[in-house]
């Protein structure tokens, strides 16, 4: 099973290599990882998605909560999240093909970053699956090369009664 | 600057980073520590010089961090040790990884080259934190004076707070010559580090119910009772709820084991009786212990019969090798105080016969009748002569295992042996550091010769600061507890398990100990009576049998009741 694990932890050097040392220590996969500031510059958010059973995933959570600058871990699992991830990819794309090709962005709600003449670079951000759905599409014009940050979520805010 | 801001500034007191060490270091009642010399520690050392505190010079870092470690085992209190930058840093490793598995709480400062040639390859520069990173507790490198003085306090705290283990400072040199503030001391906020001491309510209910209505429960107490100072807590609850108490050989000594409900140490090489008792009870109280595979045999046919009550101030400890019925984050002390209030007696007569009967069946046996000095007699001569009063550090091996047999404690702290990472070479540094501790008490390194070769160089330093240590070597002239395991599952193929060993006699002589060889069994009281007696450091080398294995065992892949070598002496 796949869960989203976000951690805050202290914004210092190091805690980065700690974090990913721990996983590797203890043989704990980890699917991806992306880590940025947060609105307090103390604090950085790490996102690292694990797949495992649940009592994996729970050791995981616990030994990361175990580092004394991990500040804070959440599992996200059974939680409506929204998790996104970002990708830019280049594919070979010739004259003829434009219109065609830029139908598809339209329909992955991509954007087109760079363009040559036979090549288009795309910004395209979503949710995994469909990421992966517009990689399987571009594979038939060739892709040139991609790159992709690891998965990003933040739950959503439980609706007030008010709200409903 | 504005007015106010001076103020502030010339309120805080400044200091060279060394001085602000020193200070640090005796503003936490340190007033022992070990470390080794070199260049970027040099301005620390010169502040030394004139400080209130006892400095050991051991022979090697790893020595010196063994003693403080055993210092910190013995008295609770934290262990310091310094090295050198580099190699002395490398040096501290093995120590550091030895701490970190059995949770002793220690402060390691590292020399680190200046800030301005960190990532250069300067002359003996080592990535010290990224080194100790996962062996360590906390660790962290100093590159800002304002940070050193709160560096070292949040290090002191970290180490001994919730599960104690090593933190390591790494101080660049010119941290040490720069002017650091020592701010007003404040109480010390980690986010993030937060530790729950008292269990949950609700769960200490759910436990005590599930004891009160046990039949044939057992109670399985870790290093974490030693540590939370849980030895009298332990005893009442056991004594109120009526359970038998089996140890980990991390927890010896945290229950009198000179008493019947003892069951003594369980697991690989524990009684038969404890065993027994784990995989037929019904519900397992584990305190403080850590469900270690040498102690679990084969995982899942362990304790078939029980539900189990986990009581750990670790919450990573908690169902990470077995699934736990009842978990209880909490310290030791303060669970068994609050559990120990709410059960119920019960007298469990059936239970603690059939208990007596395997006792009685299935003692720790060995051959008493050959003419050979058999390694198990000289522990328990030794137990007899010291009244059993005596506080014991091992190396790692057979030795170490009869160590945790033929002597019975019967206090906290009175037994100190490298558990979790087995290290070998750990049992004559931690006698130093033991004895630095205990004065008082009489000191023994029972050890292995293969693992006191390791770290014999130490003896120079019982030597030079005048410790009366006593080394009980039980020297088969093996690597005895691999030599075991080819016999056994190498088809009795001893490939390069012995070492051609020096004549320890002599060369503690050439230390300025005293040596005592011995060859003959009916010499064994006498040499042990001169080893006691000795004031100088003493090492008497006792030449037991070669090939003595250490029984019961059960082997890799099996489960606890599943013993070997219990009938040998009946089939014999
Ligand atoms: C530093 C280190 N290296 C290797 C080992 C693996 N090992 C475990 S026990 C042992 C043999 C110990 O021999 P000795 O100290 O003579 O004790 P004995 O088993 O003979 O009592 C070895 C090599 C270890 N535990 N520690």
């Amino acid at each position: 099973m796949k869960h989203i694990l976000s951690a805050l932890v202290l914004n210092k050097p190091g805690v980065l290599a700690h974090v990913a040392g721990m996983f590797a220590a203890r043989a704990f996969n980890i699917d991806s990882l992306a880590v940025g500031r947060t609105d307090d510059p103390s604090l950085s958010r790490i996102t690292i998605v694990v797949i495992g059973d649940d009592r994996v995933v729970e050791q995981v959570r616990k030994q990361l909560a175990k580092i004394v600058a991990v500040v804070k871990v959440q599992d996200f699992i059974g939680q409506d999240v929204v998790a996104r991830d970002l990708m830019l990819i280049g594919v070979t794309c010739v004259p003829e093909k434009r219109p065609e090709m830029m139908a598809l962005i339209e329909m992955f709600n991509g954007k087109v970053v760079d363009i040559a003449q036979k090549y288009v670079m795309v910004e395209i951000a979503g949710p995994e699956s469909k990421i992966e759905a517009f990689i399987d599409t571009c594979r038939p014009y060739g892709i040139k090369s991609m790159v992709r940050t690891g998965t990003v979520a933040m739950a959503r805010r439980a609706r007030s009664k008010t709200e409903l | 600057m504005s007015q106010s801001l001076t103020n502030a500034q010339s309120a805080t007191v400044h200091k060279p980073g060394s001085q602000v060490m020193v200070d640090m270091l005796l503003e936490h009642n340190v007033d022992t520590m070990f470390g080794y010399l070199g260049g970027v520690v040099l301005p620390f050392f010169d502040k030394l010089y004139d400080a209130p505190i006892n400095f050991i010079i051991p022979r090697h870092e790893q020595g010196g961090c063994h003693m403080a470690d055993a210092y910190a085992r013995a008295t609770g209190k934290v262990g310091v040790v310094v090295a050198t930058s580099g190699p002395g840093a490398t040096n501290l490793t093995t120590g550091l990884a030895t701490a970190m598995m059995d949770s002793t709480p220690l402060v390691a400062i590292s020399g680190q080259v200046r800030t301005d040639l960190i990532g250069n390859d300067a002359f003996q520069e080592a990535d010290t934190t990224g080194i100790t990173r996962p062996i360590t507790k906390h660790n962290v490198i100093v590159k800002n004076p304002n940070e050193l003085a709160q560096a070292f306090r949040e290090a002191f705290y970290i180490a001994q707070t919730g599960r104690p283990g090593p933190v390591l400072i790494d101080v660049p040199v010119d941290m040490q010559i720069a002017q650091c503030p020592i701010p007003p001391k404040e109480k010390i906020e980690l986010p993030g580090f937060r530790v729950r001491h008292q269990g949950h309510a609700r769960q200490i209910g759910t436990a005590v119910k599930a004891i009160n209505e046990a039949k044939r429960p057992v109670l399985y107490v870790g290093g974490g009772v030693i540590i939370s100072g849980a030895g009298q807590a332990l005893r009442d609850f056991a004594k109120k709820a009526n359970i038998p108490v089996t140890m980990t050989l991390m927890a010896l000594g945290a229950y009198d084991q000179t008493r019947p409900e003892s069951l003594d140490m369980l697991g690989m090489h524990g009684s038969a009786y404890a065993n027994y008792a784990v995989q037929n009870c019904d519900l397992l109280i584990s305190v403080g212990a850590r469900f270690d595979d040498r102690v679990t045999g084969a995982l899942t046919n362990f304790a078939p019969h029980a539900r189990v009550v986990h009581i750990d101030l670790d919450p990573s400890s908690i169902s990470k090798n077995v699934n736990v019925d009842i978990p209880v984050v909490g310290d030791a002390r303060q669970v068994l105080e609050a559990m120990a209030n709410e059960v119920e007696y019960r007298p469990r007569k059936d239970w603690f016969e059939q208990i007596a009967s395997w006792k009685a069946r299935h003692p720790f046996q060995y051959d008493r009748q050959t003419d050979v000095i058999k390694p198990q007699s000289v522990i328990e001569e030794l137990h007899r002569q010291t009244g059993g009063e005596a506080l014991i550090c091992t190396g790692v091996g057979q030795h170490q295992m009869w160590a945790a047999q033929f002597y019975k404690y019967h206090r906290p702290r009175q037994f100190i042996t490298s558990g979790g990472l087995g290290t070998m070479g750990f049992g004559l540094p931690a006698a130093i550091g033991a004895k630095l501790a205990c004065p008082d008490q009489t000191v023994i390194d029972i050890d292995g010769d293969s693992s006191f070769n390791m770290t014999l160089t130490e003896l120079s330093t019982a030597v030079m600061y005048e410790l009366p240590i006593k080394v009980c070597l039980l020297n088969n002239g093996f690597m005895g507890m691999v030599r075991q395991w080819q016999e056994l599952f190498y088809g009795r193929r001893y490939s390069k398990s012995s070492l051609k060993n020096p004549d320890f006699a002599r060369l503690a002589e050439a230390f300025g100990a005293v040596g005592i060889s011995v060859h003959k069994k009916e010499q064994v009281p006498a040499a042990i009576e001169q080893m006691l007696s000795e004031t100088r450091p003493v090492v008497a080398d006792f030449h037991v049998d070669p090939e003595e294995n250490v029984w019961p065992m059960v082997p890799a892949g099996k489960s606890l009741h599943e013993m070997d070598g219990l009938d040998i002496f009946e089939m014999a």
